[in-house]
């Protein structure tokens, strides 16, 4: 049993620590988010030249043949800068699925442009009515002509608008709830029928509702195995849960030092206010929710290749629990910077936004509660 | 970074859970699974058996007679015991016993600690006194020196099995006129000297394990004295700081847990079992999953005392949330029974026939007694303080 990072693992940690430091700082996060596209892609060039792109792909594919250990070092630096580049849907995600569940035309042909920063995928699964359960899909696919034609609505589809191909769930069999029947698709953002009513979100980043009007494909844009991708579908969820877990416990840390040092400078009734012990208990509550993240953090990350039943309940316990520590470090962050937690000229707000959409992402603490145990 | 346990560490596993099959008394077993009361008698005794096969101090060195066990395993030696056999009483093993080898002289080491291995001498801790609890370093007993003794008078409180022990270690004041935390010694006093008067408290639980010590006049030989005059108060944070990876509790709160879903799958509510109660079910879940970022916590801080970083002020996290989360594992427990929760008859021991089902047995005593998880070993405010300190440097 071992927690400790590898000399290429640590490298890698200092490497996305300089990233976040160079092309980072608050001020430059506020110019990125308000650009159009949400993220530089500058940025992303030089992700793909560091090799991160590809870290989690296998080395034939352009990639590092990395571990999920590699993934969470990335995330969890990235977290500390609120790095707005589409990481997670495109390399967690996107990559996932081809990696795990792409047919060998579609892996030769995608991964290297993955790998090299010239693909951008978004994955597409929620609807109106599905909530966070990914078994819920009214998205249809009707095969024709030796292909399928796809119709439906898909809600908040992170980094659609940048992407240049969608990965979506879509019914081939089965009905509402039911686990068979689940098919995944890779299709092009810009294929006739697709379209797109794209937003900003609360963590500035990029999002949209996306309709899908007949739109054709053919037989090869089909990712697993026909009608049975749900496992698929939650295994590569689980990896993006152990990613934002990753994230959450960058951002929290971040949180903590920035809070800390606030009690020890800001000065009322003519002493820090860290010399008051209200404050103190509460930030020791504060470090104590984070240190309880990273753990689930590790965790998860390290059971991401575990049998499905272990790996999942892994993943939900992890998940209830960055969402509750996210929600509570930056909730009190807040509260301990008073008047100027409220502001949003400082980044302490905008972490606890992040931390927010975190908790959401893939179902919140309460869906995973379920989840957990609904495994047991 | 790597979950598993090595091919050695799961060998040791199986040699564990072999020697509990083959040598725990199967009374002591059932009054460990029962939640029952175990006696001095069953702690004693099994801690004899550990002692023939070596195992009695999972925490000393090997030359002191210890097991010279790694962290990991000691942290496997605690899962496959808690819950099961009896837990070995820390007094002499964990506490007074690392102390004696780490400053004590050698015919100390030589008398006392194969004392301890074989439980010839029963131990228990002399810090608090009614006015000195959180504030331990303004300890007012004092220690005269009379010739070749001292003669020791105060008040000590919250002494846990002092109406059992055979000897006490205590810490008294040498000196009033130097810094409170300068003038304090570390001594070790036999409990049948002339002027030592226990008197019990019956806590919220109705039962006896703790008590008032008086000291009157007490003379005790200065060769009884640890180390030097004036660094008793050195020791005492070394020995608070030694015993630091079963503080989590985490193996014992997981057999906790494991009892709760038992039960909650024999009571019943609204027809049903109170598992698939749907509150009752999301409180449960909400605890394990506590309780599984703990186990982690955990071990992180395991695996890096087993790379010799010795557990620092960060251990105060492990037993801030151990203790909240055995808490509310015993007033769950408590919650779970219903009405069966209220016969109170029979103390703790269960020697009775216990009113309601077999399982209610010690329930509503561990729930009592449990408040003192986040009092005792510095409370969870004086932990919180720590981290504030140490930690956030605040």
């Amino acid at each position: 049993m071992d927690f400790s990072l590898s000399d290429e693992q640590r490298q890698l940690q200092d490497s996305v620590g300089r990233f976040v430091r160079d092309r980072y700082p608050f001020e430059q996060w506020r110019k990125i988010t308000d650009t159009p596209e949400g993220f530089a892609g500058e940025n992303w060039r030089q992700m793909a030249e560091l090799g991160w792109l590809g870290v989690s792909l296998p080395e034939e594919a352009g990639g590092l043949g990395g571990s999920p250990v590699d993934t969470m070092v990335i995330l969890e630096g990235l977290g500390r800068g609120l790095v707005a580049e589409p990481y997670l849907s495109t390399v967690v995600l996107g990559g996932g699925f081809l990696v795990l569940g792409g047919t060998p035309e579609m892996r030769e042909r995608e991964l290297p442009k993955l790998a090299a920063g010239d693909l951008k995928l978004a994955f597409a699964h929620a609807e109106t009515q599905s909530r966070f359960s990914l078994e819920d899909v009214v998205t249809s696919a009707k095969a024709a002509g030796g292909g399928y034609v796809l119709n439906g609505r898909k809600i908040v589809v992170y980094d659609a608008p940048a992407a240049d191909k969608l990965i979506v769930s879509a019914r081939t069999g089965g009905a509402g709830r039911e686990r068979e029947g689940i098919s995944l698709f890779l299709i092009d953002r810009d294929a006739p029928g697709v379209h797109l009513r794209a937003y900003r979100t609360l963590d500035r980043r990029r999002a949209a509702d996306v309709t899908l009007e007949k739109v054709a494909v053919d037989a090869g844009a089909l990712i697993g195995v026909r009608d049975q991708a749900l496992p698929l579908i939650e295994q590569v969820v689980d990896h993006a849960i152990a990613a934002l877990a990753a994230e959450s416990v960058g951002a929290m840390q971040l949180l903590t030092e920035t809070t800390t040092e606030y009690l020890k400078t800001r000065k009322q009734f003519g002493q820090p206010i860290g010399n008051f012990q209200a404050l103190q208990h509460r930030m020791v509550d504060i470090l104590i929710a984070t240190e309880q993240a990273r753990s689930m953090s590790y965790m998860v990350t390290m059971k991401l290749d575990r049998p499905a039943r272990e790996r999942s309940r892994a993943a939900a316990a992890a998940k209830v629990q960055i969402g509750q520590s996210g929600r509570f470090v930056g909730q009190q962050a807040i509260q301990l910077h008073g008047g100027m937690g409220m502001s949003d000229e400082l980044n302490v707000g905008h972490f606890a936004k992040r931390l927010m959409m975190i908790d959401m992402l893939y179902g919140n603490a309460d869906h995973h509660r379920q989840r957990f145990i609904a495994l047991e | 970074m790597d979950l598993s346990f090595s091919a050695e560490d799961l060998a040791f596993r199986g040699e564990v859970q072999a020697f509990i099959t083959d040598n725990l008394p199967a009374e002591i077993r059932r009054r460990v699974q029962k939640g029952e009361h175990l006696s001095k008698e069953d702690q004693v005794a099994w801690q004899l058996i550990l002692n023939q096969r070596g195992w009695a101090a999972p925490g000393w060195p090997k030359k002191y007679g210890g097991t010279g066990w790694t962290v990991t395993q000691r942290y496997i030696f605690d899962e496959e015991t808690a819950g099961v056999c009896p837990p070995l009483t820390p007094f002499g093993l964990s506490m007074v016993g690392p102390v004696i080898y780490t400053f004590g002289n050698p015919e100390q080491k030589a008398h006392y600690l194969p004392r301890i291995l074989k439980a010839q001498d029963w131990w228990c801790q002399g810090y608090s006194e009614p006015g000195s609890g959180s504030d331990l370093a303004s300890l007012k007993t004092k220690a005269v020196a009379d010739g070749d003794h001292y003669i020791v008078d105060g008040h000590k409180i919250w002494t846990t099995q002092a109406h059992e022990a055979d000897m006490i270690f205590c810490l008294v004041r040498t000196d009033a006129s130097v810094k409170q935390q300068e003038g304090i010694s570390f001594l070790l006093i036999d409990m049948k000297t002339p002027g030592i008067t226990v008197r019990p408290i019956i806590t919220i639980d109705e039962g006896h394990s703790i008590n008032e010590v008086f000291l009157d006049n007490v003379r005790v030989p200065k060769k009884n004295l640890i180390g030097q005059e004036g660094k008793g108060w050195t020791y005492a944070k070394f020995l608070l700081g030694h015993e630091r990876t079963g503080i989590a509790q985490v193996a014992h709160s997981k057999k906790r847990l494991a009892r709760l879903k038992a039960i909650a799958r024999a009571e019943l509510v609204e027809g049903g079992p109170l598992i698939a109660d749907t509150t009752f079910r999301d409180k449960l879940a909400q605890v394990e999953i506590e309780l599984m970022a703990l186990e982690y916590t955990n071990l992180r801080i395991l695996s890096e005392s087993a790379k010799g970083k010795p557990p620092g002020p960060e251990a105060s996290i492990l037993k801030i949330r151990g203790s909240e989360i055995g808490q509310r594992l015993t007033e769950m427990a408590v919650e779970s029974l219903g009405y069966y929760a209220a016969p109170y008859e029979g103390g703790r021991d269960g020697s009775n026939q216990p009113i309601g089902p077999d399982y209610a047995a010690g329930l509503m005593p561990a729930f009592l007694y449990g408040r003192a998880f986040t009092i005792y070993g510095g409370s969870n405010e004086i932990q919180r303080n720590v981290i504030a300190k140490m930690v956030l440097g605040l």
